[in-house]
């Protein structure tokens, strides 16, 4: 019998279609292959109980002859969105033993159309980081090795959906994206990583980091298992104002494998001073296999690139810690209180208890860049900043249809790499930040592999609600790329 | 170049509320200070007649009817707190 956590999600759906195999047994190989991979620590909380009892479920569903579009398909959930019954901890031990009394949207259309959890996916704290090495539940490793054979990050924030997925420890996963945390982790995993435009997926019921960039977005082995899964996470949503009230497109229907004559946006700017050489020719040849399915390269200019990572360590710190100021140690999470203590007190021993090193840092920063005296020569600057890299890509678009780029500067580092120096951890997101100030969807597909052998993805930056085409366009990239590696165990 | 100073840092600690030993402080200004190095190079960009972009949303606040919806659910609301009494959430004395 096939090993079905080799399948793609497609693949899965159409085998249960078929009656080839049942979701009790396609949940029952995920949950061998999670025991199996325990060593990764992708999965913050397990929850093989409610799974079997899910794919039962789904199971009976379909004897009755109805299925939604996630019939059946196991996959990991982001432990930041909020799940009913099931601890919600944001990585964070603040949030240590939280079960929400509700279903985020996304989940619940998920469940809503059959899918099947397996767990509660790792993450950095707060979704704040790019390796995965914030979570206070421990480090995600990466499958990937290197010849050094040390344990490399999956990337972050979402570290553990990364993994899980790359692992075959679930057909698919839930990430969410404030500045890179789905496409980066998607390129050093090896995996496809969309986040959506700003507005396609309600925000409701996923704790928030900062609200004005926050997303949720399938990972998934394929793009059209990206696109099958968007169409189940998407759509407007009356508990979430930002969410936009659009119909949602039959994503898949976009793969129709024809780019002619479609325009494709290189911008200068992001080949940046001391990009490696491997980077960059990943991106040329990104570029020729786009040439050589009939589409026309055009150069385009970004002109404030450069200033998009200062952005947006203003503006998401800012909107943190405004969100963060709810874990007041009183009607949720950790508590921290000794006989005599004021309201203040508490405050600030919970919060220091619950809190990790970079939360603190950026609750900080996000307080001094709001406080008075530095609204203005920070925060307001901030945001002008953030309307001319808007507008720069409104300008491009005027002129492509889609941009490609690299999706992240560098393959998988060693876990402790880079630490101690928050900045230095901070220009991991070079490439993905810009698109998130913006609001734009980004897509990340695996196309080459570095020369220490680890996975390397491109960008495809499109319109605002323009899915369809970065999917179009991804899933002719991934075509021509034709990425088959695996980590080692997971081989074809 | 702004420099973040210990009593800067211990006053934003506060504003933050959250506690942080001595060490910390000296730590924390040293972090701050990297950072806020990072981000001064906005203040090189040209803004004249710029509005500030507060949301990527192009969409009105949309209404709805000011009624109530939700209730009835003080278990729910109460059920992760640390600490409760008769139905309500407890918080250290404030007044004296």
């Amino acid at each position: 019998m096939t090993d079905l956590t080799k399948l793609t999600l497609a693949e899965a759906r159409d085998g249960l279609a078929k009656g080839d195999y049942t979701s009790v047994e396609l949940t029952e190989a995920h949950l061998k292959s999670m025991d199996a991979h325990r060593n990764l620590n992708a999965y913050i909380t397990e929850t093989p109980e409610k799974a079997m009892e899910m794919a039962k479920a789904s199971d009976a569903k379909r004897a009755k002859g109805s299925a939604g579009k996630m019939e059946g398909l196991p996959i990991a959930v982001k432990d930041l969105f909020c799940t009913e019954g099931v601890q919600t901890t944001a990585a964070s031990h603040i949030l240590e033993g939280f079960k929400p009394e509700y279903e985020s949207t996304v989940t619940s259309n998920l469940f809503g159309n059959g899918a099947v959890m397996l767990g509660k996916a790792n993450l950095d704290e707060f979704a704040m980081g790019s390796s995965n090495t914030s979570s206070y539940y421990g480090n995600v490793v990466n499958p990937w090795k290197d010849k050094s054979g040390k344990d490399l990050v999956p990337g972050g924030s979402s570290g553990g959906s990364a993994a899980a997925v790359a692992a075959n420890m679930a057909l698919a996963a839930t990430g969410t994206d404030t500045g890179g945390s789905i496409r980066q982790p998607a390129s050093y995993c090896g995996i496809v990583g969309l986040k959506p435009t700003y507005g396609r997926c309600s925000r409701w019921g996923i704790v928030a980091f900062a609200s004005s960039l926050d997303q949720a977005g399938p990972m998934t082995k394929t793009v059209r298992d990206a696109a099958i899964m968007l169409g189940s996470m998407a759509g407007h949503d009356a508990k979430d104002s930002t969410s936009a009230p659009i119909a949602v497109p039959d994503f898949e229907a976009a793969l129709t494998g024809d780019i002619r004559g479609m325009k494709i946006g290189i911008p200068k700017e992001y080949r940046v001073d001391g990009m490696p050489e491997e980077i960059s020719k990943l991106w040329d040849d990104g570029v020729a296999m786009l040439c050589d399915a009939g589409a026309e390269v055009v150069d385009v200019t970004l002109p404030h690139t450069k200033y998009a990572l200062g952005t947006y360590y203003i503006v998401a710190p800012a909107e943190a810690s405004s969100n963060l100021a709810r874990y007041d140690g009183l009607r949720y999470g950790q508590r921290v209180m000794d006989e005599g203590d004021s309201l203040d007190d508490m405050y600030m021993k919970s919060r220091a208890a619950g809190f990790g090193k970079e939360v603190q840092r950026r609750i900080m920063i996000g307080t001094y860049v709001l406080s008075a005296g530095y609204y203005d020569a920070y925060y307001n600057k901030a945001l002008k900043v953030r309307r001319r890299i808007y507008q720069d890509f409104e300008g491009a678009f005027g002129q492509v249809d889609a941009i490609l780029t690299p999706t992240a500067p560098s393959a998988a580092f060693a876990i402790g790499e880079n630490e101690g120096d928050p900045v230095k951890m901070y220009l991991n997101d070079v490439f993905t930040v810009p698109a998130s100030l913006a609001g734009l969807p980004g897509l990340s597909v695996p196309t080459g592999l570095s020369a220490s052998g680890l996975p390397l993805g491109l960008q495809l930056i499109g319109k605002p609600f323009d899915e369809e085409t970065v999917l179009r366009v991804g899933g002719v990239l991934e075509g021509a790329a034709n990425f088959t590696a695996k980590p080692a165990g997971q081989e074809g | 170049m702004s420099s973040l100073d210990k009593e800067t840092v211990r006053r934003i600690a506060y504003l933050s509320r959250i506690n942080v030993s001595e060490e910390g402080l000296s730590e924390l200004a040293g972090d701050l200070t990297r950072i806020l190095d990072f981000v001064e190079e906005l203040q090189e960009v040209d803004v004249e007649g710029c509005e500030p972009l507060t949301s990527v949303a192009d969409l009105t606040l949309p209404l709805r009817k000011d009624e109530v919806t939700d209730g009835n659910i003080q278990q729910k609301v109460l059920s992760n707190a640390p600490m409760t009494d008769a139905g309500c959430f407890v918080v250290p004395k404030v007044v004296e």
